[in-house]
């Protein structure tokens, strides 16, 4: 996975800064603060993680071993289209698993991956809670119900045809 | 998901923070009682992320233009969820001489004919009804003409669907904060004796007695201490927090209050999932308008008692539904469990006293401390008080929530409420409890659910997922699918429980493809006996019960899985082929040859198509869209059973 670029790096620093400004030295307030830095980047850089470190006195390890610790956070981006399969019971049941190999075959990468034009991304979510309407695909905060693998294919080439329009 | 703040003029009434209780009622009363008393129809459209997710806004949208366009004058609520998912999105209609009509599945194409032949004319539609809504109003509503409506009983949910979840003077117009006011008149002791003769059993999955739980934190020494509401609801497949959470956030605030204030505590804590990102929202919204009625905040209702709330988000860690480990990912650390003791009502976050309570029980308070204990102990059974609440989901008719006294039996709410196995399927088993709990067969559907009776069954009521399976579900997949969840989310503190779980699921996957041993079973039992004993906390301690279950109720899934190499639900991968049958081939079209990802299916001279069992993968796309009609391609297990090749 390429690291920033040195743009993207000077955007990452700036970003910091007001982040870190708008949050106490309290080392109870780390998970709040990464969960900003996320929301913001879209997933933690390690420049950035540095610097929460030296902002609560903590080591860069100390950091890491919270961030990692927790599903949510991630450290390779999300992906223009964040592709979301729910795991949960009621999906599962009614053949998530096989949506998921789908979307696998279709973006070409696997789970946890990112497309090499970094448009989509793919990782699996704990239940979301919508079990009627298993099983269920989230594309950033749209939600696709009722997903199967053969429409699978129909969903993606829809959206790429939107995001040349866009 | 789109979160969209409704119009509410509450945000920008500050000043009233000087209105008695009975002052700040009578107000609410005031904006409540003539909504559906002036004349005006009352649109009521559910909002919930479940509602969202199969097009309520869209549903939202298209009333307000055709009201526009058709110049009819009525008032859109956006309500919470009823929790009836299969029948969203629900709309519910209030109109002068006519009883309140549920409208289910509303499309937007039906919302003109809606308008123009309900609210401009007198034509209910009632092609498009569900039923009509009784109750509401405080009490526990319900639609009649439904059967399920014999056997349930709406207490926790009895706003859900009904009001405007960030409204707050909706909550207080149908008996919100009346609880809290009569409180603040009480003793600590008072409380605690209310709560202890209700009989409430925690909701969160163990039932510890709350009264009990409550009355050793008051005891407890040392300062500050804290209120912490568990909204980390990780099971998958239970979603009765999350819609209590978006759609009557109010009921939660109240009871977490009224515990601070017998308590003396001055900081709440809701520890809710990222994953509800609108429940996360309309707390903040809920808090927000409690602070501006001093409902919540400095100086509570004047009494000089002040208590504030702060919503923290979870960071996608199932364990984190754990007590110990929530608190310490409060304070900003790794979220593995403690041991005990000290418990967590005499340290606990921070290492101070902490009451910690779910969801559920905490929005069960005002309902006991308003309506009094002994309304509240004289539903349900001897030993567990109240109404429990389930989500039913999996192969059932009616996926939703479901709330029934405590005893009502499994049967009731799969069968009379939940309306049976769906597509004229055979029943096989109910998975309850989430990943720590257990699946029963036919032979326990008459068990009462309460606490105890599912525990003698080997299950164990949790916090209130319910999973129906049918015939098509392969109950060791079940098993093998629970502990890869569990195994996923292990903190790996305990050596049993991580590694202990890690070769129990290495065993089922080598069942699931064909690689099992007759040993394998009496191995699993040991481990799973060895794990239970080892392991610290809950998710240790019940990850084997999924697989312990099955194996007692479902042993001869495993035996054919691992002594005849078969699958008998046709679900487990390496066990199954894909095969079209020659005769019920049309032979005319060639759906299944477009959709095949890995070219497996080409033609015979005879026109029939023929499944390539070398490159096939098993996808399950040729199923899907073989026309009904034809029906030609079939699942066979085991494989050695598939049909020779018929000769080109």
């Amino acid at each position: 996975m390429a690291s920033p670029s040195k743009h993207e790096e000077e955007q990452i620093t700036e970003g910091m800064r007001e982040i870190l400004s708008q949050h106490e030295k309290d080392k109870s307030c780390l998970i709040p603060i990464l969960q900003v830095v996320q929301q913001t980047f879209g997933y933690l850089p390690r420049i950035a993680t540095q610097k929460v470190a030296s902002h609560l006195g903590m080591t860069d390890v100390q950091v890491y071993g919270v961030a990692s610790f927790y599903n949510h956070f991630r450290f390779i981006p999300l992906g223009k289209y964040p592709v979301q399969m729910c795991m949960g019971t009621a999906c599962h049941m009614v053949g998530g698993g096989l949506v998921l190999e789908a979307l696998e075959r279709t973006l070409d990468i696997k789970v946890g991956g990112i497309t090499e034009d970094r448009e989509f991304s793919l990782d699996r979510v704990a239940c979301i809670g919508c079990c009627g309407l298993a099983p269920v695909m989230v594309v950033g905060e749209k939600i696709y119900p009722k997903m199967s693998p053969a429409k699978v294919d129909e969903v993606f080439v829809n959206m790429k045809m939107e995001a040349k329009r866009d | 998901m789109e979160i969209e703040n409704t119009k509410s003029n509450i945000f920008l009434c500050n000043q009233e923070t000087d209105m008695t209780f009975d002052e700040i009622r009578e107000k609410a009363v005031a904006e409540w009682e003539p909504m559906e008393q002036d004349g005006v129809p009352v649109i009521r459209i559910g909002t919930a992320t479940s509602d969202r997710a199969s097009g309520a806004l869209q549903v939202v949208e298209e009333f307000e233009k055709e009201l526009a366009r058709l110049n009819v004058t009525a008032k859109i609520i956006r309500t919470g969820s009823v929790g009836f998912c299969n029948h969203e999105p629900l709309v519910i209609i209030s109109k002068p001489e006519y009883p309140r009509i549920c409208y289910n599945n509303v499309t937007p194409d039906m919302v003109p004919r809606l308008v123009e032949g309900f609210l401009l004319e007198d034509d209910p539609c009632m092609e498009f009804a569900l039923g009509t809504l009784e109750g509401g109003d405080g009490t526990p509503p319900h639609i009649p003409e439904l059967p399920r409506s014999e056997y349930e009983l709406r207490l926790l949910l009895r706003n859900c669907g009904f009001i405007d979840p960030e409204n707050i003077h909706h909550y207080i117009a149908l008996g919100g904060y009346r609880a809290l006011a009569r409180s603040l008149e009480m003793t600590p002791d008072g409380i605690v004796e209310e709560i202890k003769r209700s009989g409430l059993r925690g909701r969160g999955g163990a039932g510890f007695p709350t009264g009990q739980k409550l009355a050793s934190c008051l005891k407890a020494r040392g300062t500050p201490k804290y209120v912490v509401c568990n909204a980390d609801e990780g099971d998958p497949g239970a979603f009765m927090d999350r819609v209590v959470l978006e759609s009557d956030p109010q009921a939660v605030l109240e009871g977490m209050i009224i515990f601070a204030h017998a308590l003396s505590s001055h900081q709440g804590y809701i520890y809710t999932r990222m994953e509800y990102p609108l429940a996360v929202e309309r707390l903040k919204t809920a808090i927000q308008q409690a602070k501006n009625l001093g409902l919540l905040g400095d100086n509570i209702l004047g009494t000089g008692f002040s208590f504030d709330i702060e919503v923290f988000q979870g960071a996608g860690a199932f364990i984190c539904g754990e007590s110990s480990a929530l608190m310490y990912s409060i304070e900003g650390k790794r979220g593995f469990p403690r041991v005990r003791p000290p418990q967590s009502i005499e340290a606990g976050l921070w290492q101070k006293p902490t009451q910690l309570n779910n969801v559920k029980t905490f929005a069960s308070i005002p309902v006991i401390i308003d309506k009094g204990s002994e309304y509240f102990a004289g539903i349900g059974t001897d030993t567990s008080k109240g109404t429990a609440v389930f989500a039913l989901a999996g192969k059932v008719e009616n996926v939703g929530l479901v709330e029934v006294p405590m005893g009502t039996t499994l049967d009731t709410v799969i069968n009379e409420i939940g309306g049976g196995v769906k597509d004229g399927k055979r029943f096989k088993g109910v998975q309850t409890g989430g990943p720590s709990g257990g699946c029963l067969p036919e032979q326990f559907l008459d068990t009462p659910i309460d606490f105890d009776s599912l525990k003698e069954a080997g299950a164990m009521m949790g916090s209130g997922g319910m999973i129906v399976m049918d015939e098509d579900n392969c109950m060791v997949d079940a098993a093998r699918f629970f502990l890869d969840f569990t195994v996923k989310e292990s903190c790996g503190k305990c050596v049993m429980c991580r590694l202990g779980t890690k070769q129990m699921l290495s065993i089922l996957e080598d069942i699931v493809e064909g690689k099992g041993k007759p040993e394998d079973m009496e191995q699993l039992v040991t481990l799973g006996e060895d794990i239970k004993a080892g392991s610290l906390c809950g998710l240790g301690k019940s990850a084997p019960n999924p697989i312990l279950t099955t194996l007692r109720y479902f042993k001869e899934e495993y035996e054919a899985h691992i002594l005849e190499k078969r699958c008998p639900a046709l679900v487990c991968r390496n066990l199954i082929a894909y095969y079209i049958v020659p005769e019920k081939c049309y032979r005319g079209c060639e759906h299944c040859v477009v959709v095949c990802p890995s070219e497996a299916i080409t033609q015979h001279s005879k026109r029939f198509k023929v499944i390539d069992q070398t490159k096939c993968i098993k996808c399950g796309n040729c199923l899907e869209v073989c026309p009904q009609e034809y029906n030609a391609v079939v699942k066979i297990s085991p494989i050695s059973e598939v049909p020779d090749q018929v000769e080109k």
